[in-house]
């Protein structure tokens, strides 16, 4: 068996176990409702992990998510307050982090910075520009919030709908898988991140190509932050600090290398779900503090990261 | 019958800020011919290469493929004019599968979708245009699979384009003998369908075995191009040590240093080895003796050295200290058994150019003390005030930072570091590297001295005359082998010059 692939079986027997202790404790656990519920609230999260991923895969970082996001959200929520219709809105804030991503991209390449610090100082400038934009929390109080996302829900059985959210996620991570498994693009992160002086000299165009990683990282964050909007339906600039930990969470524990070259949006898709899973057994034992969730986490990235790192160590043995 | 060469490169001109790496160079590759690019370190077969796939821009000079000038800008740029390369270290992709190292790039797409059935297709396509006897398989991860295979990969990567120039750079450091005959037929086979091969190593044998013609390069300067057939080993050698074969004739014994008999052996070395570096290996060092290690690059002499000083562990063979058998395998485990070494480049891995020369020269002696215990700064103070005397260290105080210096007093910081600690051997790669005439003199005084007071010394240059100069006893090495061991009057660089060429 490959090792990709047993990345993806253990993650599989985590989620597993996790939903049998879910199934064991709490009745109704085991329900459709809890699923889709679990796509739906963990969707932004996710959708700024598959970004992550791709950078990740690439052998950079991308801090800068979380405020992007957090910008995103309050500069939709200002625009619709100033009148502008929601999708054009969201067309922009997409725009603005596709740009914003790709500027990230053009100085880690063209100087030569460390990712790290390039998006760190990102991290630092999105989120006070969301503060610029306002500083307090905006509700968002348009047709298209309140009436259009609802109807887009897709109704899955009795009392049951896949929500829009939960549809943005599964597309992302569809359009993900594909691009790459099945494009030169997705091909060329892969050379990078697994030998970036190889890959220039095989002729990957590695100064484009991260331009066009650390961007897709910045529209999948402004994506996320348009799926914020529907879930708070509400703008907030001093919201998720921290959540693009737990984007680099999902890809790691769903097998994604952070020294590059190795990784997959179904394993980063699992990750997430595990989290929110976590949070999930967490809220349904009700008297348990939320910190455990994290408690939990911590300890599950230790034991995943240190399994893939003995087996990494036993293949090289074998050999 | 002379055609019309295939590549012809006239006056190449390169520069590097500080160096002239490529002065007014001259190649020439016919079809069908094994051309083989020769030279000792620095001699710029290297950015040659790196000109002519377009890594580098020339500065100067002119460059045709079958008659028409061409200016590759980059890697993909030559493939475009026909130009394929294998680096040295094989360039390729280590986590994504063989078949997707063949043809990344180059993938069959339709509307810009990957087909990968036809990618593995096309791979097996182009393994089996190498003929291989055993099958690789293409969905195998590289980092899978043996350097032979990859080096394999990175051919059949290579002619999967209609490739009229092949450049192997080093293409059989790493395999062993069964894998170099592979590569040596498949080479053949290329040949004899009109493909024009340029073969960079540092194997004689090799050489003599598959190419046609040889150009030897020295310091960044075309030596002369010559017919294989027609250019004898000797001279060979000669050449690429930068001397005339009748100088090589004349050169004279050079007076043996007297040496007292009966040394006391320090350090004995037994089928010391490790794959990929040196070969089962022999050898005693004595006190107050120098020990030097003569070969062209690539022989095996900074990589014995770097066997015994514990940086890349042996995998064979012991190293005996005072007649007990002793592990050496950390850098740190060497310095506390009392051996110091002088790396060869002394900008990656010697000096802290950032730090003072007094911080630079006891830092050997802190890191033999361990981080708890603090040298009194007094005591550091005279240490370094002391060697800075000693050795003639030329600075305004031992506060300058070392990136001040020069290279000849850089050099000289480094070995008082050693010295502080009291080494009992102190190995020294290319001690003289880059530094001035004057400089080089004290330092091989400096090395005289140190024999005298009893110390051991390994010596390894790529300057014969200095390891002649120097040495009591010679290691000859060829090809990561031991060819022979000169002591007293045999020394010498002609007897070196021939023993290697033998």
């Amino acid at each position: 068996m490959k090792r990709r692939h047993l990345t993806l079986l253990a993650n599989a027997l985590v989620l597993l176990l996790l939903y049998g202790i879910g199934g064991v404790y709490f009745k109704n656990f085991l329900t459709l409702r809890v699923f889709v519920n679990l796509l739906g609230d963990n969707a932004f999260m996710g959708i700024a992990a598959i970004g992550m991923t791709f950078v990740i895969i690439s052998g950079g970082i991308d801090l800068s998510v979380a405020s992007v996001i957090a910008f995103t959200s309050i500069f939709i929520a200002q625009t619709v307050h100033d009148g502008l219709h929601p999708w054009w809105a969201m067309a922009m804030a997409l725009c603005l982090g596709w740009l914003f991503g790709a500027t990230q991209g053009w100085l880690i390449s063209f100087f030569e910075l460390p990712p790290f610090l390039v998006t760190l100082s990102g991290m630092f400038f999105a989120r006070g520009m969301g503060y610029i934009v306002n500083d307090v929390s905006l509700a968002i109080k348009h047709g298209v919030y309140s009436q259009t996302i609802r109807n887009l829900a897709i109704p899955l059985a009795k009392n049951v709908r896949l929500p829009f959210t939960a549809q943005c996620f599964i597309l992302f991570i569809l359009a993900g898988t594909f691009l790459l498994a099945f494009t030169r693009f997705g091909r060329y992160i892969y050379a990078i991140g697994s030998n970036e002086a190889s890959a220039r000299l095989m002729g990957v165009p590695v100064h484009r190509m991260k331009i066009l990683i650390y961007a897709l990282s910045g529209f999948c964050a402004a994506a996320s932050g348009c799926v914020v909007t529907f879930y708070m339906q509400s703008g907030n600039s001093s919201s998720f600090v921290g959540l693009e930990m737990d984007a680099i969470a999902s890809a790691v524990i769903g097998g994604t290398l952070l020294s590059g070259g190795v990784g997959g949006v179904p394993g980063t898709f699992l990750g997430a779900i595990i989290l929110g899973l976590i949070q999930a057994l967490i809220s349904f034992h009700g008297n348990l503090n939320n910190w455990w969730a994290k408690i939990f986490i911590g300890i599950l990235l230790f034991l995943f990261i240190s399994i893939q790192q003995l087996l990494s160590r036993r293949l090289r043995a074998a050999r | 019958m002379r055609q019309e060469p295939l590549l012809t490169m006239r006056g190449i001109e390169k520069s590097f800020p500080g160096v002239r790496a490529l002065k007014d160079v001259d190649f020439t590759l016919r079809s069908g011919q094994i051309h083989a690019l020769m030279g000792e370190n620095g001699a710029g077969k290297s950015t040659l290469i790196k000109v002519l796939t377009g890594v580098y821009p020339r500065d100067g000079g002119d460059m045709a493929m079958e008659g028409t000038r061409i200016f590759p800008s980059s890697p993909r740029d030559a493939e475009k004019f026909g130009i394929s390369t294998v680096y040295q270290e094989v360039n390729l992709i280590p986590h994504l599968t063989v078949a997707e190292n063949i043809c990344l790039g180059r993938e069959d797409r339709a509307a810009g979708i990957i087909r990968w059935k036809k990618v593995r297709e096309r791979a097996r396509k182009a393994l089996a245009r190498l003929e291989l006897d055993d099958g690789i398989d293409v969905e195998a991860q590289l980092s899978d699979c043996s350097i032979a295979v990859q080096q394999m990969v990175a051919i059949a990567r290579a002619l999967d384009i209609d490739a009229k120039v092949l450049i192997l750079d080093e293409p059989t450091s790493s395999l062993d003998e069964a894998e170099s005959d592979e590569l040596f037929s498949i080479m053949a086979r290329l040949k004899k369908r009109g493909m024009g091969i340029i073969f960079v190593t540092h194997f004689l044998d090799q050489v003599y075995r598959v190419s046609d013609a040889i150009t030897v390069l020295r310091n960044g300067q075309l030596v002369g191009e010559y017919s294989a057939a027609e250019l004898p080993r000797l001279e060979l050698v000669a050449r690429m040590m930068g001397k005339r074969a009748e100088e090589v004739k004349r050169l004279e014994k050079r007076a043996a240093v007297t040496t007292k008999s009966g040394r006391k052996t320090v350090i004995s070395v037994r089928r010391l080895a490790r794959k990929g570096s040196i070969n089962p290996i022999d050898f005693d060092l004595n006190e107050g003796e120098v020990l030097g290690l003569a070969g062209l690059l690539g022989s095996g002499r900074s990589e014995t050295a770097e066997v015994l000083f514990g940086v890349d562990a042996a995998d064979a063979g012991e190293i005996e200290i005072d007649g007990r058998a002793t592990k050496v395998d950390s850098p740190a485990k060497a310095m506390r058994l009392g051996f110091g070494m002088l790396t060869e480049d002394r900008k990656y891995s010697g000096i802290i150019p950032n730090l003072s020369i007094k911080e630079n020269i006891i830092l050997a002696m802190q890191a033999k003390l361990g981080p708890l215990k603090k040298i009194p700064p007094r005591q550091a103070n005279e240490i370094a005030d002391g060697f800075i005397k000693a050795l003639d260290i030329r600075t305004p105080s031992r506060e300058q930072l070392v990136k001040n210096l020069s290279g000849g007093n850089q050099q000289k910081v480094i070995i008082a570091r050693w010295l502080a600690i009291h080494p009992r051997l102190l190995i020294l790669d290319e001690p003289t590297r880059g530094i001035d005439v004057g400089t080089r003199a004290e330092i091989e005084e400096l090395i005289r001295k140190l024999r005298d007071e009893g110390m051991s010394l390994l010596l390894i240059s790529s300057e014969l005359d200095e390891v002649v100069r120097n040495s009591q006893r010679v290691l000859v090495l060829r090809d990561r082998n031991k060819i022979a061991e000169l002591a007293g009057e045999d020394i010498s660089e002609q007897r070196i010059l021939h023993t290697i060429a033998q």
